[in-house]
């Protein structure tokens, strides 16, 4: 595949942060590294998986590349312009390009909006939006793959997955570049996952998104991005493109989170083979 | 052979009116002590109805409407309450699904881990503690005291899970249901939970009931294994038999849609139309006698 030009750019990025779980004192909280320099580009048309063990940064790095942080040193630029620092009013301009999809369509939807306001959230960013208000959404319900009729039922009346598409069509309605998936698929049974990581693909290769897809789950990544990168303790470990990452794991880590994949084949050593992680972190500080 | 230990025979379970609607549709299974019966099927199959009847937790607005729970011989659906109470979170135990919602965030992990020894057994004092230490150290829990004394927030999420662990063996119950208990946690932490779940049932020769829509878990855990739809039993039989030749074009479809990290392009066919079609027409036509027309 040919390059195509980078929409996201980041180089060295660090991230400090209050630290939430310092006793709280005199003065203001101490700041807790949680992002290390870490670079990262993501090119208008591909997918990009951030993989990594739970608390190893992913969302961490995936919302400062939204610029929902600030990050504490590097640079970062959207499609050639440096927004490292631009402030909210400077933004405004690039949020409606740049959108998020959250984990969880239950408690990121507003259980008392119908799916026709909640839909319409993302469309009143959008240029014009006054006009086609109705064509509009529907286009957007159809291009998740749902039904116009659902528009008026609430986020209760649908399925995970009808949910977790009216999350996708809330995002994409904006007709934004970049998207952030973080964790957008855990808790769906297999079929609306295959649903799910289908459009994904549609959307990526049709509209030319740059997508960045946060999981945990190796496999779904496998098949959907077409790079990688493995996170530990706030550092990119390891990166690559996915067939290759995956057939040859250059580190002990990423070889560990895959050989703790469960495949569906039995194989009665998998339970016993591997050594136990060390288990000296039972409390968080 | 034994007799086993939980046996599910016909069970039927509907909405309450005006819908009654059919949510379990004459389901049998068995467990067999020391056996792990894995429960697996798409989101709304009915899995956690199934597990709900057997611990007797079902919403009132869900109602049995046919069929049978024999526990070690006795029907769970006609025992009289006192009797009931005294089976329930005894000798059947449950694993909940998210380590969070579970634990009361307001409670000692000390408070929360030694409730049925408390109040099942009546222990207290030393006793109580010693147990408590020892419990955490079966699921391998370092500094177990340190940990009695921390509230939920204060541990990570695969240690919640552990003491939810460690909680449902407490009182060596013959029978474990475990509703999704990994479903929640990353691919490392799920394999220890795993390993885990299977080290204490072989040692307890405790019976478990493992609900999961992974097939990977499912193929490394279970030893038999039900597939459902639409509360309906689609298969059933041995794990290793039914994954390698699936006989239900259901299962089949299932297995198709479980991404596989060492297989690229797996993953993404979500189960054809036609499949789930061919099953609603034999949903819908199994004998549910009224209700069916729901
Ligand atoms: N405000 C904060 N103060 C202190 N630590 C924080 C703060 N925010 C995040 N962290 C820590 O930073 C690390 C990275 O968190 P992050 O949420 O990015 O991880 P993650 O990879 O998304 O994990 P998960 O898979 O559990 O969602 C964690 O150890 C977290 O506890
Ligand atoms: N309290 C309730 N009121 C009405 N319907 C219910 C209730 N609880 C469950 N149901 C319905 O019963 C059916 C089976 O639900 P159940 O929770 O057993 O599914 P499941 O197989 O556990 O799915 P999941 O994988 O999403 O947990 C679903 O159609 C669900 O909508
Ligand atoms: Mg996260
Ligand atoms: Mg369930």
């Amino acid at each position: 595949m040919a390059e195509a030009p980078a929409l996201i750019e980041a180089k060295d990025l660090a991230l400090e942060l209050p630290d939430m779980t310092a006793r709280r004192g005199l003065g203001p909280r101490p700041l807790a590294r949680i992002l290390h320099p870490v670079s990262l580009t993501v090119r208008r048309g591909e997918i990009v998986g951030i993989v990594g063990e739970s608390g190893s940064g992913k969302s961490s790095l995936g919302r400062t590349l939204l610029r929902l942080y600030r990050p504490t040193g590097g640079r970062l630029a959207f499609d050639g312009t440096d927004i490292t620092h631009a402030s909210e009013a400077e933004l405004r301009p690039f949020r409606r390009r740049m959108q998020m999809v959250f984990q969880d369509p239950q408690s990121s939807l507003n259980p008392r909006h119908r799916i026709r306001t909640i839909v319409g959230a993302g469309l009143d960013l959008a240029p014009g939006a006054a006009r086609g208000r109705e064509d509009a959404l529907v286009a957007a319900l159809e291009e998740v793959g749902l039904e116009p009729a659902l528009l008026d039922r609430f986020p209760h009346e649908l399925s995970g997955g009808q949910r977790q598409r009216v999350g996708i069509a809330r995002a994409i309605a904006t007709r934004p570049e970049f998207v952030l998936a973080d964790e957008i698929v855990s808790g769906l049974d297999v079929s609306t996952q295959a649903q799910v990581l289908t459009l994904l693909k549609t959307l990526a290769r049709d509209r030319r998104l740059a997508l960045a897809f946060i999981s945990h789950d190796l496999s779904v990544i496998r098949n959907l991005c077409d790079r990688v990168v493995v996170m530990r303790a706030g550092r990119i470990v390891e990166e690559g493109a996915c067939a290759t990452l995956f057939a040859q794991p250059a580190t002990p880590y990423t070889r560990q989170l895959l050989d703790a994949i469960p495949s569906p084949a039995p194989d009665p050593g998998w339970l016993t083979r591997g050594a136990v992680p060390p288990a000296s972190t039972a409390i968080v500080r | 052979m034994t007799d086993p230990l939980l046996a599910i025979d016909g069970l039927s379970a509907r909405l309450r009116k005006p819908l009654l609607r059919p949510l379990l549709r004459s389901v049998s299974l068995d467990v067999k002590a020391g056996e792990v019966h894995g429960l697996v099927g798409e989101s709304g199959a009915g899995k956690s109805t199934i597990g709900k009847a057997v611990l007797g937790i079902l919403p009132r607005a869900i109602e049995i409407c046919g069929g049978a729970i024999h526990f070690a011989g006795e029907d769970l659906l006609r025992l009289p309450h006192r009797r009931l109470d005294a089976i329930l979170g005894d000798e059947i135990a449950l694993i909940p699904q998210d380590p969070m919602t579970a634990l009361n965030p307001s409670r000692r992990i000390g408070d929360q881990l030694t409730d049925g020894l408390r109040l099942k057994r009546g222990m207290r004092g030393a006793a109580l503690h010693a147990r408590a230490v020892e419990l955490l150290a079966d699921v391998q829990i370092p500094e177990p005291e340190a940990v009695l004394k921390r509230y939920p927030h204060e541990i990570s999420g695969g240690m919640r899970q552990r003491i939810l662990i460690a909680a449902a063996f407490s009182l060596d119950p013959k029978l474990i249901l475990a509703d999704e208990p990994t479903t929640a946690l990353d691919v490392t932490v799920q394999k220890e939970v795993l390993r885990l779940i299977r080290r204490m049932q072989a040692a307890h020769g405790t019976g478990v009931v493992f609900v999961t829509h992974d097939l990977g878990v499912v193929a490394q855990i279970c030893d038999r294994l039900t597939v459902l739809y639409g509360g309906m039993v689609v298969e059933q039989g041995e794990t290793a038999t039914i994954l390698a030749s699936p006989a239900h074009a259901y299962t089949r479809a299932l297995l198709a849609a479980t991404p596989r990290h060492d297989q690229a392009g797996s993953g993404t066919t979500p189960i054809p139309p036609a499949v789930t079609a061919a099953l609603a027409t034999e949903v819908a036509c199994y004998g549910m006698g009224p209700a069916a027309h729901g």
